[in-house]
This record gives C-alpha cells, sequence and structure tokens, in this order.
C-alpha cells in the first residue's frame, strides 16, 4: 500500500510548514488582533448621501474612505482597518488599535478640504503648504473629476469640470497662473502640482507622464474635495489598552488549559488511541494557527477577537469529537470480533456519515452567522468555519494514517 | 435501559425547565444590550465599592440615566442613555486618574435595529437550511419512518435548546443584570449548530439500525440507538463542557456570560438529541399509527 505512506508524507511536510510559519522571526506573518485585544477605537460612520446623485455614491465613498485613510498614515497607526459597507444606507467603518476615542474622532471628523494654491518656491518634489498661497479656489468650485486618456497622446489624465458658479472664479484664478505651477492640496497635504497651460474655464485636464493607477488615485483625492459628504457617527467603541492586554491574556491562557484538558481527557479515555488523536490535535492546532498567519497576506485577513479565539477553542472541542466517533465505533467492531485492523477501516467508514453530516450542519450555521453578522460576529463564524474543515482533516486523514502505521 | 418506555417523563423534565424561562420572558421580556437598543455603555476598573459610589454620583451629576448595572470582579458596567465623546471626556475629567475607563460604546438606534433584524433573520436561516439538509441526507431512510419528519425534530430538539438558554437569560437578565448582547446572538446560533451536530449522530444511527434490524419495532431501533450512541454523545458534551469550565474560569470578564450561554445551551443540547429528538420519532409514529 503506496497511498498512506504518501499521506504520511503530506502530514509531515504540512506540520513542518505550519511549525515554521509559527517561528517568531516571521515579520511579515503576524496575527491580526481585533480592538477587544489590542485596544483602540472602532467608529462606524453613515455618510449623507442625500446631496449626491445615485450613480456617483459608490466613488463618492470610495473618496471620503480615502481621505480618512491619508489622515490616518499621517498620524502612523498600526494595522488600520478602515473599511466601506453598504447596508441600509452607506458606511465607512474605522477600526485604529491603540488609538484613543478623542483621537480618533479628530481623524473622521471633519470633511475633506481641498484647495488648489499658487506656488511660491517651484521645486521639483511635494511642495511644502508654507511655499503657498492661497487663490481662493477649493473643492467645492470642482464639478468632478475622472481618470482619462488624452485624446492625441493616449497618455493617462485626469480631466476634471467646474461648477457653473465658479467657472469666472476659475478662469481668473488660472489666467494669472499660466506658465506656473499650482499646487492641490488635500486638508493641507501635497498631493500634485501641475503647471497651468491656459486659463481653465469650464473644464480642463491635468497631464503629466501619469500612471493608470496615479491617475485614479488624483481623481478620487479631487473628488474628495469635490463632493465632500458630511459623514455622521452611528456607533463607537473604545477599549483600553490594559483591558484589550489582560483580555488576550486570559482567552490564550485559557486556550492553553482548555487544550490540556483535552489532551489528557482523551488519554485516560482512550490509551494509546487518545494520544494519537492529541498529536492529530496539535498537528490540528498548528495549521489552523497558520492558516490565521497566512490569511493576513490576503484580502479575507482573519482578525483574532475574544469571541474568534472563544470560537477556535470551541472548534478543538468539535474536533475531538470526530474522533470520538470513531474510536467509540471501533471498540464496537472489535467488541462483535473483528480484527483490529478490520475494525480501525470499519470505525472510520462507518462514523464518516455522522462525522460529515454534522459538520456540515455546523457549516451552514457559520455561513448563515458571516452572513448576517458585523465585526466579532464575522470573526467567530470565519473561525469556526475553517475549524471545522481542518478538523475534517486532522481526524480522519492524520489519525487514520497514524493508525494504519501502527497497526500494520 | 429503556428510554423510549419513559419518553413522556423525559418530555416533563424539559417542560419544567422551559416554561419558568417562558413565564419570565412574558413577564420581563429580555434585559437587551446596547447592541440592540440605542445607548451607551462605559465600562470602568474599580478597587472597592467606594469608587463605584463614586462613579454613580458623577453620573447623576452629569444627568446620565443608568438603565443598568452590571459588576464583575474589578470592572463595572453602565448602560446609560446614548452620550457623545464631549459628554464622556466630561465624565473623564471628573473622574481624576484614580479610576480608569476601560471601554466606551455609544451605539446609534439605526445599527441597533439592524443588529436585531440580522439576529432573527440568521436564527431562521439557519434553521430552515439545518431542515432542509437533514431531509436531503436522510432520504434514503427506510419507511415507516420519513426524512422529513427526522429534519422537524431536529428543529424541535434545536427550538427546545434555544428556548432554555433564551428563558434562562430571561431570568439571568431581571435578577442579575445580564444583558443580551450580539456575543449572545452568536452563542445561541452555536448552540443551534451543536444541538444538530448531536442529534445528527443519533439519527444517524437510527437511519443504520432501521436498515440492518428492519423497521417492524420501530421503538425498539430507536431506544437501541440512543443506547450505543449515549457513550459517544455524553464523552463528546463533557469534552466540550470542561473547556468551556476552562474558558468560564480564567477566560476574562469579557466573555463570561457568553461562555455560560454556551454551557446551559450544550447541556441542554446533549440532553434533548438523547432524550427529545429521537423519543419524538415515536411518538410521532405511534400517534400515525393510531390515526390509522
Amino acid at each position: 500500500m503506496n497511498q498512506p505512506r504518501a499521506t504520511l508524507w503530506i502530514i509531515v511536510f504540512l506540520t513542518i510548514a505550519a511549525i515554521i510559519i509559527q517561528l517568531p522571526f516571521l515579520k511579515q506573518l503576524q496575527f491580526r488582533k481585533g480592538l477587544d485585544l489590542a485596544g483602540g477605537t472602532s467608529i462606524t460612520l453613515k455618510a449623507d448621501m442625500k446631496n449626491i446623485p445615485i450613480s456617483q455614491r459608490d466613488t463618492a465613498l470610495t473618496a471620503a474612505k480615502n481621505v480618512i485613510e491619508r489622515r490616518v498614515n499621517v498620524i502612523g497607526v498600526s494595522e488600520p482597518l478602515i473599511q466601506t459597507a453598504k447596508a441600509q444606507d452607506y458606511r465607512i467603518i474605522v477600526e485604529l488599535p491603540g488609538v484613543p476615542l478623542q483621537e480618533a474622532m479628530n481623524l473622521v471628523g471633519t470633511k475633506g478640504k481641498l484647495e488648489f494654491r499658487e506656488v511660491l518656491k517651484a521645486t521639483s518634489s511635494a511642495i511644502p503648504y508654507e511655499d503657498t498661497k492661497e487663490t481662493g479656489l477649493t473643492g467645492a468650485d470642482l464639478k468632478d473629476a475622472t481618470p482619462a486618456f488624452d485624446s492625441q497622446t493616449g497618455q493617462p489624465i485626469v480631466s476634471f469640470r467646474m461648477q457653473d458658479k465658479s467657472q469666472d472664479k476659475f478662469a481668473k484664478a488660472t489666467q494669472k497662473l499660466i506658465g506656473k505651477q499650482m499646487a492641490i492640496f488635500l486638508d493641507k497635504q501635497y498631493i500634485s502640482a501641475p503647471v497651468v497651460q491656459s486659463s481653465i474655464r469650464d473644464s480642463g485636464q491635468i497631464t503629466g507622464g501619469f500612471t493608470i493607477d496615479a491617475t485614479k488615485q488624483l481623481a478620487t483625492y479631487l473628488n474628495a474635495g469635490a463632493l465632500p459628504i458630511p459623514l455622521s457617527v452611528l456607533s463607537s467603541r473604545t477599549v483600553g489598552p490594559t483591558l484589550g492586554l489582560s483580555s488576550l491574556e486570559k482567552s490564550l491562557f485559557a486556550g492553553v488549559l482548555g487544550f490540556v484538558i483535552i489532551v489528557l481527557f482523551m488519554s485516560i479515555l482512550y490509551g494509546r488511541l487518545g494520544i494519537l488523536a492529541s498529536v492529530a490535535l496539535i498537528i490540528y492546532v498548528l495549521i489552523n494557527l497558520s492558516i490565521f498567519k497566512l490569511s493576513n497576506l490576503t484580502p479575507y485577513g482573519i482578525t483574532l477577537t475574544l469571541s474568534g479565539i472563544a470560537g477556535f477553542i470551541l472548534s478543538i472541542g468539535m474536533a475531538v469529537d470526530a474522533n470520538i466517533l470513531i474510536f467509540e465505533r471501533m471498540k464496537e467492531e472489535e467488541r462483535r470480533g473483528r480484527d483490529k485492523d478490520v475494525a480501525i477501516e470499519l470505525g472510520f467508514s462507518r462514523a464518516f456519515p455522522s462525522i460529515r453530516d454534522s459538520n456540515i450542519s455546523t457549516l451552514i450555521t457559520s455561513a448563515v452567522l458571516y452572513n448576517f453578522g458585523t465585526g466579532p460576529v464575522r470573526g467567530f463564524a470565519l473561525v469556526l468555519a475553517i475549524g471545522v474543515l481542518v478538523s475534517m482533516f486532522s481526524a480522519i486523514v492524520v489519525t487514520r494514517t497514524f493508525l494504519r502505521f501502527i497497526y500494520k | 435501559m429503556n428510554i423510549i418506555a419513559k419518553k413522556n417523563w423525559y418530555f416533563l423534565i424539559s417542560l419544567l425547565v422551559i416554561i419558568p424561562g417562558i413565564v419570565s420572558l412574558f413577564l420581563w421580556g429580555l434585559n437587551l444590550s446596547i447592541d440592540f437598543t440605542p445607548g451607551s455603555k462605559l465600562t470602568f476598573s474599580i478597587a472597592n465599592k467606594n469608587d463605584q459610589a463614586k462613579i454613580e454620583n458623577i453620573l447623576k451629576s452629569e444627568n446620565v440615566k443608568i438603565s443598568n448595572v452590571e459588576v464583575s470582579e474589578n470592572l463595572v458596567s453602565y448602560r446609560t442613555v446614548s452620550i457623545d465623546q464631549n459628554k464622556n471626556n466630561k465624565i473623564l475629567e471628573k473622574l481624576g486618574n484614580d479610576i480608569r475607563e476601560e471601554e466606551f460604546e455609544t451605539i446609534g438606534p439605526v445599527i441597533g435595529r439592524e443588529t436585531t433584524e440580522n439576529a432573527i433573520k440568521a436564527l431562521l436561516i439557519a434553521s430552515f437550511l439545518i431542515v432542509l439538509y437533514i431531509t436531503f441526507s436522510f432520504r434514503s431512510v427506510p419507511k415507516p419512518a420519513s426524512s422529513l419528519r427526522f429534519g422537524i425534530c431536529a428543529i424541535v430538539a434545536l427550538v427546545h435548546d434555544a428556548l432554555v438558554v433564551v428563558g434562562v437569560f430571561s431570568i439571568l437578565g431581571h435578577f442579575w443584570g445580564v444583558q443580551i448582547d450580539s456575543l449572545f446572538v452568536t452563542a445561541l446560533l452555536t448552540i443551534i449548530g451543536f444541538s444538530v451536530h448531536d442529534t445528527i449522530v443519533v439519527f444517524d444511527r437510527i437511519r443504520e439500525n432501521l436498515i440492518k434490524m428492519g423497521s417492524s419495532d420501530f421503538p425498539n431501533v430507536v431506544n437501541e440507538s440512543i443506547l450505543q450512541t449515549l457513550v459517544r454523545s455524553l464523552r463528546t458534551s463533557l469534552t466540550v463542557i470542561l473547556v468551556l469550565v476552562a474558558l468560564l474560569l480564567f477566560g476574562g470578564e469579557s466573555i463570561r456570560w457568553f461562555i455560560v450561554a454556551l454551557l446551559v445551551g450544550i447541556t441542554s443540547g446533549t440532553y434533548s438529541s438523547i432524550f427529545n429528538a429521537a423519543p419524538l420519532l415515536v411518538l410521532w409514529q405511534e400517534w400515525k399509527e393510531k390515526k390509522q
């Protein structure tokens, strides 16, 4: 029988990979901790869209999100999480680990202010706000901006249109600046400084060797000023750093303790079989933890929260259930006078329908939870679902392969 | 041991557990947290009763109405009317440096309504999908049993467990200020998953035995199946309960009631899968036969 040997190698390989991923020196691979563990502030904002045409609402929301993102990046928050969400209304969810409430409110509180300013001292790199002079032109004078391509050269550009009432003002200001740079600032932060080619009245374009991505981003910034959406706070939550740390320590301790209890319990109940199951369980935990870490390299990163950890510990309990089902079944078959190796195979094959059906029902629950939940509930559901899937692998494949090797 | 012969007694035990909870539910309802109804929650770490009195005085002087107090070892949580961060800052200023605010949460009416709607939707959709899956998975079950009946009995057991937990928390909420939050909904859905998990193991054995032993003596087949899976059911539940007890004792205060809900639910789930779900199949069968 060649197949179990190959499976064994796969298990060994997965285990070693999982151990390497857990080594602390791999800095890119970290757990992402939720606010209840890391401490910090979470704010859910509602965007007031009543003055925005429906077709532009998505863009406006992204623009507002980008404004907040920029501000957050400026103060250097580690691992911020800024998401947009569409429920019954348009929302932005901001999670800032380690930031107290007041500071977080300041970051999201005001709407983005876009300014066009005259450059006094021309430089090739980012122009400081102090080296510029007011022109009286702001984002409110812009109607919209879109990334586009130059009709002659095919170069990526940003084209923009002015508000009707601002056309005279813009034409006058740009007339004065022909041949000079006009710098664009968002919340006093330098964005771009195109040279004014001609007087701009109703519409214009910004060129300058952009990449397509750069034009998209510039257009977004312009729109952030041009479409300032008022944001109001729907909910906010702040967790102090000490509470977060103590929750983290406690849940880790409880997790280790829970694990030790299960290992002892299984070893007492099932002797050598129990020890084998415990080894499979260690592999189960390692693979799970690795998935948590690796997920952060993808857009579907798993954020560990208190309830997520509880879900994980619970899934260990459920993983054991599969083993108990199998072992009980094996004992039964042995009592009926079957040989050990036959009993092993029968134990697995006869317990399988129960394991499959019961785990699928748990997967159904987690899928529903994931779809309807927010924040902590989602984390819990995701962790539980991953746990159930990995537990099928550990209980059925890992334990079975071990047993086949021992009782051959 | 003949569980089926005494099934009415076991149904009675279930009723005795559920009825006080339902009475409490009608009299006092559920103590809902700000996750469901708009308001604020302020949590402070305190050293003694004096600290608590001090906080309450300050909240009073700021005209902040307290609707619920939850005290644990060294934390105290107040559920209040909605207050903004300016008000919160004022309170903190008055408190000085001795008492630390550990958590401040404000949830507006929109979110609360949404959470409630989503919780109810999630419970209903999950139950429906599970019946559907069981009906499908047990489609090959031999006569006189029918797979739909298996599905419905599993759901009755599930509703039983949900009622036990909701009832217990209605009582806890009235007498000890324990609140229902979105974590509670998570616990409830986990319990549902677990309850069905347990029930399926028993049902699966009934399916297998019906094929093996024939279906002439249905009550006996069901009884045998329960007995054959009893050890597994108890051992699995015991493992999970041991883990939960570890979490309860050492897992920190923020998830204490979440764990309590899971403990109550999983205990109830174990009971209902052995003493309710399968005996109910027999009851249904007997009722059908009488009608003919």
